[in-house]
């Protein structure tokens, strides 16, 4: 059966989340859905699936329209989807799950659970997946959970089978062999979309590849293409970001981390064996995909991962091992890079939330009351000098849109005595205008003589802001270069590979 | 996890509205805890409108007059209007003011006992409501009271001192020992992860048996030469004094609650503490990476709100009944004052209107079955309807046709 999607296109609200995106996919066919996180693949998986209903556009199955309300529509239609979570119920046994939703019955009401084992065993010896059907979903490894659910949507007779992000939670060899199914899919004649921003991935499988920016298709590409033929691609050049910036005036080096290692509480290590120098008045912007242990990073310099090995010094002092209250009273700024979960508390007032990290001692705290007067003044202060668009200060934050929320952390941060600024992904889901507002602020900031450590995974922010750049692959180093390596290069590096000489 | 993802998930961009929640179970909390002032009035008007028709349908003269409702309506509508009137009335005349007294101290009698009630019932409801802004479910107010009734009666009973120091010391051992019981569910929250919940509905049961070996033992609490698990009444200068003279049975206690909601009022919307309870209960991811020690604020905030539904049991022992510990102290308020909590959105203010309705409904019940004959249950389904609508907001607004409110 033929996919084909004719110019979909969703917004929420103001933002365009597709935009006339058209694609095609044909039986027999593994067509790659590559694009950084926020481009708008899984919106558009999810307009496909009957989720959402597109604003614009036809969704084609062998050239005939159809629509779909809900996830039972697409999936009577014959499209099968493998979630990057999966859809299991895990008390449930692998026949219970995969007759869920339309369940055979025998006379009377009872389960037809023998048909059920029967399906499950048929399907799992055509494709050699060695599936008891009578397992316990939860007792399976994470790998074979998945099979279940390729089975699930094969049961129902899917013919396009999408894999949203189906390797994000699977192991290396557990990946090898999931690309191994998808080959065998393709060869017995299924249409398979399959989304990732994996480089790797896409070369080792696809037969096409069709590449979404920002909600747009902007390229099509054979699997022949070169890693940075892709890369560039993906990150595009479309938007030139400038600042205006003086050379940097480097002091001395003020940030030191040597061989820091962060795990979880798993064991598994996400940063691994990092190191790094910052200098007073320099921007270090860490480039590279989501996920390779950027959010680690920060977390550790802050005092928020729980198993750190290594050293971070800032100024000769050692800040592994001490409370998150010790390192930012030492002067450590942190923009986190989910202001909604992480920087700012919803309901809270825009005055309460400027307080957030200094809610012990002065100068808005006296004796264990809040000194209103001098926390209003402050705010007051801070709403006219970083140019938050609110009613007020007392306006909840989570009234405010995205671009006025990060104003509103920026200007708690910078408001103290910082002697590290720390910002994860500072203009992620923000408007252009206050992008560049807070771009001039961080770019102060280092012309003030504080380090910066800056992550993002807009290729063009790191370009625009770093004075030097280093690009983290699988928790590692792959190499620290400076800001005016091109791009091609960078996109390369984010791909795990090291360019002659760039040194680790 | 379900099988088909009905409700649409977040689209990955970031503008898409995302709420920084520990899962389902704290949406859900936030959602009972924070919903507006209308819904829990008309919350109460539902639940006492709902009330009215189990009166009509309980009442025998209004069964009688349906019987032959087409024939004569106008009976079935007397009868109606007779038992709701009557029903309603009384609940007044129980918890207001007598209108049927001969003089104003006998009319105004019913509104003292209001008030005595209220008393723990706005204690308590400022414990479980200091806990629920922190983002905990204190269903351990039993337990707490409990524990605070025991520890506060054997002072009481025990400590041979002048009233100046034996009362204080009474009120305050009772306070700890709930601080204390309550504490401990926030450390083993704060320590292990334990939730709460199950936490002090357990501690419930352990609280409950422990005073039961007290009040068995000789040695500690039980009255001695008796076999029934009480204790001796409390030495006099334990009791919590009257406050309108012997007439009325009103007594101190009902001003160290208000003393309470003034003091938790300013915790909660002054202090340095309460900013962080309420930063801890909104969003602990944000208040852990601003530095605040999500574990220790909510091991205090346990504390306090174990000391102040401590209060309602110190209320009980040296108050109420000063009769004599029993394991029957808490008299059902330490459950309650999560129904006042709820009603009062938590709120300090809101938790004060919220136990003095309650009050009245107590006072008032035994009323509408003394002079009426409707059954007390009926007050407590009216209770309980309350706590059933404030829980769901989506149908109080639907039936009232309000707009429904976005989400944040």
């Amino acid at each position: 059966m033929q996919l084909a999607l004719r110019d979909i296109t969703k917004r929420f609200g103001a933002l365009v989340a597709n935009d006339h995106i058209s694609l095609t996919v044909e039986p027999g066919e593994i067509h790659c859905l590559l694009g950084e996180n926020g481009a708008g693949k899984s919106t558009l998986m999810n307009v496909l699936y009957g989720l959402y209903q597109a604003d614009e556009g036809q969704i084609l199955l062998d050239g005939e329209p159809r629509h779909f309300s809900g996830p039972g529509d697409a999936m009577a239609a014959g499209i099968g989807m493998v979630h990057q979570h999966f859809m299991l119920i895990p008390v449930f046994t692998v026949a219970e799950n995969v007759m869920l939703g339309h369940e055979a019955t025998r006379l009377g009401g009872t389960l037809d659970l023998d048909a059920a084992r029967a399906r499950v065993r048929e399907i799992s010896d055509r494709f050699g997946f060695h599936l008891d059907p009578d397992a316990r979903v939860e007792d399976l490894p994470v790998g074979v959970q998945q099979r279940v659910e390729i089975v699930k949507a094969l049961s129902r007779d899917a013919e396009v089978l999408v894999f949203d992000e189906p390797t994000a939670v699977l192991t290396p060899q557990e990946t090898d062999e999931l690309m191994a199914i998808m080959r065998q899919l393709r060869d017995a004649g299924t249409a398979i979309v399959f989304i990732t921003h994996k480089l790797r991935e896409v070369r080792e499988v696809a037969d096409r590849i069709t590449v979404i920016r920002l909600g747009k298709v902007v390229g099509e590409a054979e699997p022949t293409a070169s890693n940075a033929e892709l890369a560039a691609l993906m990150v595009g050049r479309a938007v030139e970001l400038t600042v205006a910036k003086q050379p940097a005036r480097t002091g001395d080096d003020a940030l030191v981390v040597s061989g820091l290692t962060v795990t979880d509480a798993g064991g598994q290590v996400h940063l691994d064996d990092v190191d790094f120098t910052i200098r007073a008045g320099e921007v270090l912007a860490v480039a590279g995909v989501q996920g390779n242990g950027q959010t680690e990073l920060t977390e550790a310099l802050v005092g928020l991962q729980q198993h750190v090995r290594g050293s971070i010094r800032l100024d000769g002092h050692e800040l592994v091992g001490r409370s998150v209250r010790d390192v930012l009273d030492s002067g450590v700024g942190f923009i986190p890079e989910d202001r909604q979960i992480d920087g700012l508390v919803g309901a809270f007032s825009i005055a309460e939330n400027l307080m957030l990290d200094r809610s012990t001692d002065a100068p808005f705290v006296r004796r264990g009351a809040v000194q209103r007067d001098a926390l209003e003044a402050f705010a007051r202060d801070r709403l006219t000098e970083y140019d938050v668009r609110a009613p007020g200060i007392h306006t909840p934050v989570a009234n405010l849109s995205g671009g006025n929320q990060q104003k509103v952390v920026v200007a708690r941060e910078l408001s103290r005595d910082l002697r590290l600024l720390v910002a994860a992904q500072p203009t992620r889901g923000v408007d252009v205008g206050s992008i560049e507002f807070i771009h001039k602020q961080l770019i102060a900031t280092r012309d003030a003589g504080i380090p910066v450590l800056v992550v993002s995974t807009e290729l063009d922010e790191v370009v625009a802001l770093a004075d030097r750049i280093m690009v983290l692959y699988r928790g590692r180093v792959v190499g620290i270069v400076p800001a005016d390596t091109p791009r091609d290069v960078l996109g390369l590096m984010m791909t795990g590979e090291r360019p002659s000489g760039v040194s680790a | 996890m379900t099988l088909t993802p009905q409700a649409s998930p977040a689209p990955e961009q970031e503008e898409a509205p995302r709420t920084p929640a520990d899962g389902q179970w704290h949406h859900v909390m936030r959602t009972v805890t924070s919903g507006n002032a209308l819904v829990g009035v008309l919350a109460v008007v539902l639940a006492v409108l709902v009330g009215s028709i189990l009166i009509l349908a309980t009442d025998a003269q209004v069964r009688e007059t349906a019987g032959f409702l087409t024939a004569r309506p106008g009976d079935f509508l007397a009868a109606s209007r007779d038992a709701i009137g009557g029903a309603y009335g009384a609940l007044f005349r129980g918890s207001i003011y007598n209108t049927r007294a001969a003089d104003f101290q006998t009319g105004i009698r019913p509104l003292t006992e209001t008030l005595k009630f209220a008393g723990p019932l706005i204690a308590a409801g400022l414990g479980v409501g200091l806990a629920f802004r922190t983002g905990m479910f204190n269903i351990g107010g039993r337990g707490q009271m409990l524990l605070a009734g025991g520890a506060a009666g054997w002072v009481g009973i025990n400590l041979d001192a002048p009233r100046l120091v034996q009362l204080p010391v009474a009120v305050l051992a009772g306070m700890l020992a709930a601080a204390l019981w309550a504490g401990l569910a926030g450390v083993l929250k704060a320590r292990t992860g334990a939730h709460e919940v199950i936490v002090t509905i357990m501690l419930n049961y352990v609280a409950f048996y422990l005073l039961f070996y007290a009040l068995s033992s000789q040695s500690i609490l039980q009255a001695p030469g008796t076999v029934n698990p009480k204790s001796l009444p409390m030495d006099q200068n334990a009791v919590l004094p009257k406050v309108l003279g012997d007439r009325f049975n009103l007594h101190a206690g009902f001003l160290l609650a208000l003393v309470a909601v003034a003091a938790v009022w300013w915790l909660l919307n002054r202090s340095a503490l309460g900013y962080r309870f309420r930063a801890v209960g909104e969003n602990p991811h944000a208040a852990r990476t601003a530095g605040i020690d999500v574990g220790r604020t909510y091991v205090v905030a346990m504390l306090i709100a174990g000391g102040l539904v401590g209060l309602a049991g110190v209320n009980q022992v040296l108050g109420t009944v000063p009769s004599g510990v029993s394991t029957d102290l808490d008299a059902g308020i330490g459950f309650d004052a999560i129904t006042v909590a709820l009603l009062g959105r938590s709120n300090p203010l809101g938790i004060l209107g919220a136990g003095l309705l309650f009050g009245a409904f107590k006072a008032g019940g035994f009323a509408m079955q003394a002079s009426e004959g409707i059954p007390v249950d009926i007050v407590l389904v009216i209770q309980s309807l309350i706590v059933l609508f404030i829980a769901a907001p989506p149908l109080v607004r639907a039936l009232f046709r309000l707009p429904t409110q976005e989400a944040k």
